[in-house]
């Protein structure tokens, strides 16, 4: 049971990363990004692509792709869904579910149909361990102190910056906010780009820890948005402390069925639904 | 008399199809408190959002200090000097009544006014300064909405219904802040719905009646006769 | 007048459709039936969001349902699979009713994908009930000894009454007080609210009417085709080709699902042997219409025309803006 509980905080590690953005974008501008975890796929395919041309170390591929994504989440805010923001949800909704079925095929047609994974350098091999029966990666590690990293960054940013305090302002009220000044179709196009490193970021790491397909995005974007909503809107830590809960979950569903892990988590966001429509981790404080 | 600062001229106004104002005329001088007075949908609220850049409507309609200004983004506006206490206070809920003022500051413009400034106008603010903007009552949460705007330093403060909701004592505190404010030299748009408030702080008056000025003159010459038949209609 | 007309054109396309089964080629009357399934499936989805204001990526929950509960009482309780559609319609909607306890906790976007959740759990669900196949599915064998064109003439029929049913009932609802009250909830739900409608009560009516809908097309869909799996059952792809003919033919219009499947039916039958670049195509196509074409094609051709056939439409947000400097010319010409 030890080992299921390890293995499950450090898949939340990754849950986390995937649900980070998703919570940024709803926060700051209640827009849904269907396509969510088709982007996540799109990097982890755009890392394996150029790992298969150039030798780089998948580090350094990071530092390379999450500031490209920067720029193409900001322009992809401002020219395509600050068009689509209003009070009616299903122009973005449309417009994003379209690019998801769109992004699905041109992988296929360009990848073809079948899981790849990118060459994380033998770090993926690499643990050590903690009972004579377990081992733990050291690549799921560095992927849960990233998260913890990227959490307490964003949680931090948010309070006291004066970006933090734009996002907040559009937030709560878009119309007086750009009545201070603020120009909300760019603070909207700075919370995509922010969404869109972090999901640079989880395409490479999952990519690394396990493999990516063309038609993985949904399971992706539903496992981000169970995170959130278990974890109740409003606070990144509550998104971090969900993305843990469905972990662990879906780890103890494998458990006793490996048919079983999905459906399991699935149904404690169902039961967290029902019961505390808030989140485990509700709103406190910022 | 000293020069005009705004003018607004011929405004027309939609919501949708719905017209709501019907060719509005107003002026606004340098350091001149002007009340504009109405019923419910008469179309003050309307006339502010106009103004702040909030509703689109024609360039010309409104100028100030003679450049057109009509329907440029909010955001242009208050850089060139017109801030608003809007209907309702509308503070930013997240956050804590500094924060909130820092806000008003993100388009700052030289002048009199910062968070110490603000603090000597509202004392009770300084002390609250850490707490969030919700937990304030409403009297307090004007104030903050009030500095808010003061922050950017604007020419033309316009106050949506600052009385809405408040208990008359701290009304007439907040409406007793106003002299000090325009002390050096701010124009006030004071939007009412209140007859004697409207009066009383104002030099001059506008009243709107089914988005028209039905009546204008020196605040101080017109009569209530004169004022309830613009107001009510009657 | 316009009603006569109406009714005219309804009983020609009942006498000519109907009597398709004694002129016609038994694979149109196939591919007939898939196409009412669609166009079921995608007036419900209108419903849902074009008038419901409830934008569900998730009605392939209740197409699955309803394939597989008229297939298990057909197979394993031995009922009649044409009366067992209706029959697993009727269950579907009543199950509809848990389902938006939970759905209905969400708002907007996030109801959109939490409608996923549930039809990802239904799936998945099914996948581990042996009695129906399990993840592999199974075949519908009530029709052993039926002969093949008895079999194939009364699925069409019973396709066709059912498209014939929804739009006539959709038509009438809409027109109704209640379909009144719900495009008044759709333009603001507050404004609603204080005119005395119970917001709640539309919203769950209209999602349980979906439901029932989209179990009709499920399980009219596998009685035509005989073979069911889950992963076919549950397929989000049955949202997004709805989705498609809604923003095609033009959404919370009761015309625009009528022309979207008929574009759909075109566009499928001329490409889609290009297969992933058909799928990217009409992905790009919905998107193109949501960004320069939100009224869809029926809202370009009563443009065009003046003509607007079955008047229950809303007004859009967007297309008030749109129609403010017409407001504007109006009133200084006055």
């Amino acid at each position: 049971m030890f080992e299921v509980i390890i293995h499950g905080v450090l898949l939340g590690g990754l849950y986390s990363l995937f649900a980070l953005g998703l919570s940024l974008m709803f926060g700051v501008m209640r827009l849904t990004n269907i396509a969510h975890g088709d982007q996540i796929v799109i990097s982890g395919f755009i890392g394996i692509a150029i790992a298969s041309v150039v030798n780089i170390n998948p580090f350094l591929l990071i530092v390379f792709l999450v500031p490209c994504a920067l720029v193409s989440g900001y322009a992809f805010q401002y020219f395509v869904l600050n068009r689509t923001l209003g009070k009616d949800p299903l122009p973005s909704l449309v417009i994003t579910f379209g690019l998801s079925i769109i992004a699905q095929n041109l992988l296929q047609e360009i990848f073809s149909a079948n899981p790849r994974s990118l060459d994380s350098g033998g770090l993926n091999t690499l643990g050590f361990g903690i009972t004579s029966d377990m081992t733990v990666g050291v690549l799921p590690l560095i992927i849960l102190a990233c998260a913890i990293a990227c959490t307490f960054g964003l949680q931090w940013m948010f309070q006291h910056t004066a970006l933090g305090r734009a996002f907040r302002a559009v937030s709560d009220e878009k119309d007086i906010a750009e009545l201070m000044g603020l120009n909300s179709s760019k603070v909207y196009s700075m919370a995509t780009a922010l969404a869109f490193a972090l999901v640079a970021l989880a395409g490479l790491f999952q990519s690394m820890r396990t493999t990516v397909a063309p038609t993985d995005g949904p399971s992706l974007l539903l496992f981000a948005f169970e995170s959130v909503i278990i974890g109740g809107m409003g606070s990144f830590w509550g998104t971090f402390l969900g993305a843990m809960t469905l972990g662990l979950a879906q780890q103890i569903g494998f458990y006793f069925d490996p048919g079983w892990g999905i459906w399991f988590g699935h149904l404690v966001f169902i039961a967290i639904l029902a019961f505390k429509p808030n989140g485990l981790f509700p709103k406190t404080v910022g | 008399m000293s020069s005009q600062l705004m003018s607004v001229a011929g405004l027309e106004a939609f919501y949708g199809d719905a017209q709501v104002l019907f060719g509005v005329d107003l002026e606004l001088h340098e350091g001149e408190v002007v009340g504009v007075l109405g019923a419910n949908g008469a179309g003050k609220s309307t006339l502010m959002k106009a103004i702040t850049g909030l509703l689109p409507v024609a360039q010309q309609s409104i100028r100030l200090r003679g450049e057109a200004i009509g329907g440029r983004a909010p955001g242009e506006i208050v850089r060139k000097g017109v801030a608003m206490v809007p209907e309702g206070r509308r503070l930013f809920p997240s956050m804590s009544v500094e924060e909130n003022l820092q806000m008003g500051a993100f388009a700052k413009r030289p002048g009199r006014w910062n968070l110490d400034e603000v603090y000597k106008l509202f004392p009770i603010l300084k002390e609250k300064r850490k707490q969030p903007s919700t937990s304030l009552s409403g009297g307090q949460q004007q104030q903050v909405a009030i500095g808010r705007a003061l922050m950017s330093n604007p020419d033309v403060l316009l106050c949506d219904e600052i009385s809405l909701g408040l208990a008359p004592i701290v009304i007439r505190e907040i409406y007793d802040s106003l002299p000090d404010i325009t002390a050096d030299g701010m124009s006030v748009v004071v939007v009412e719905q209140d007859v004697t408030l409207a009066q009383q702080c104002s030099e001059r008056l506008y009243c709107f009646q089914e988005g028209r000025v039905a009546l204008q003159g020196e605040s101080r010459q017109l009569t209530r006769d004169q004022i309830s038949h613009a107001y009510f209609g009657i | 007048m316009k009603n006569t007309i109406l009714v005219v054109l309804l009983a020609l396309v009942a006498v000519v459709g109907g009597s398709m089964p004694y002129w016609g080629d038994s694979y149109w009357m196939y591919e007939f039936v898939n196409i009412a399934c669609l166009f079921i499936f995608a007036m419900m989805w209108n419903l849902l969001a074009g008038y419901g204001g409830m934008v569900s990526v998730g009605q392939q929950a209740f197409f699955g349902l309803g394939g597989y509960l008229m297939l298990a009482l057909a197979n394993l309780a031995g009922v009649n699979p044409f009366v067992a559609i209706v029959l697993g319609a009727l269950i579907a909607g009543v199950l509809a009713f848990p389902v938006s306890k939970i759905a209905f906790r969400l708002n907007g976007g996030y109801f959109a994908i939490g409608t996923w959740v549930i039809a990802e759990v239904i799936r998945l669900t099914v996948a581990n009930i042996d009695a129906v196949g399990g993840g592999s599915g199974t075949s519908l064998t009530a029709f052993r000894g039926v002969s093949r064109s008895f079999r194939e003439n009364m699925t069409y029929w019973v396709a066709l009454a059912a498209v014939l049913i929804t739009l006539v009932s959709v038509y009438l609802f809409l027109r109704s007080k209640q379909g009144l009250a719900l495009q008044a909830i759709r333009d603001s739900e507050v404004a609603a609210e204080s005119q005395g409608i119970n917001v709640a009560r539309m919203k769950l009516a209209v999602y349980i009417l979906a439901a029932v809908g989209c179990a009709l097309a499920g399980g009219l869909y596998f009685v035509s085709n005989l073979r069911i799996s889950p992963d076919a059952a549950f397929s989000v792809n049955w949202t997004a080709f709805g989705i498609f003919i809604v923003m095609i033919g033009g959404i919370g219009r009761i015309e625009g699902p009528l022309i979207g499947t008929l574009v759909y039916w075109l566009i499928d039958t001329w490409f889609s042997d290009y297969g992933t670049w058909y799928l990217i195509g009409l992905g790009a196509l919905a998107i193109l219409m949501t960004q320069y074409l939100r009224s869809g094609l029926s809202g370009l051709i009563q443009q065009l025309t003046g003509l607007d056939v079955l008047s229950t439409r809303r007004v859009l947000p967007d297309e008030r803006e749109q129609s403010r400097p017409l407001a504007t010319t109006k009133a200084s010409h006055v």
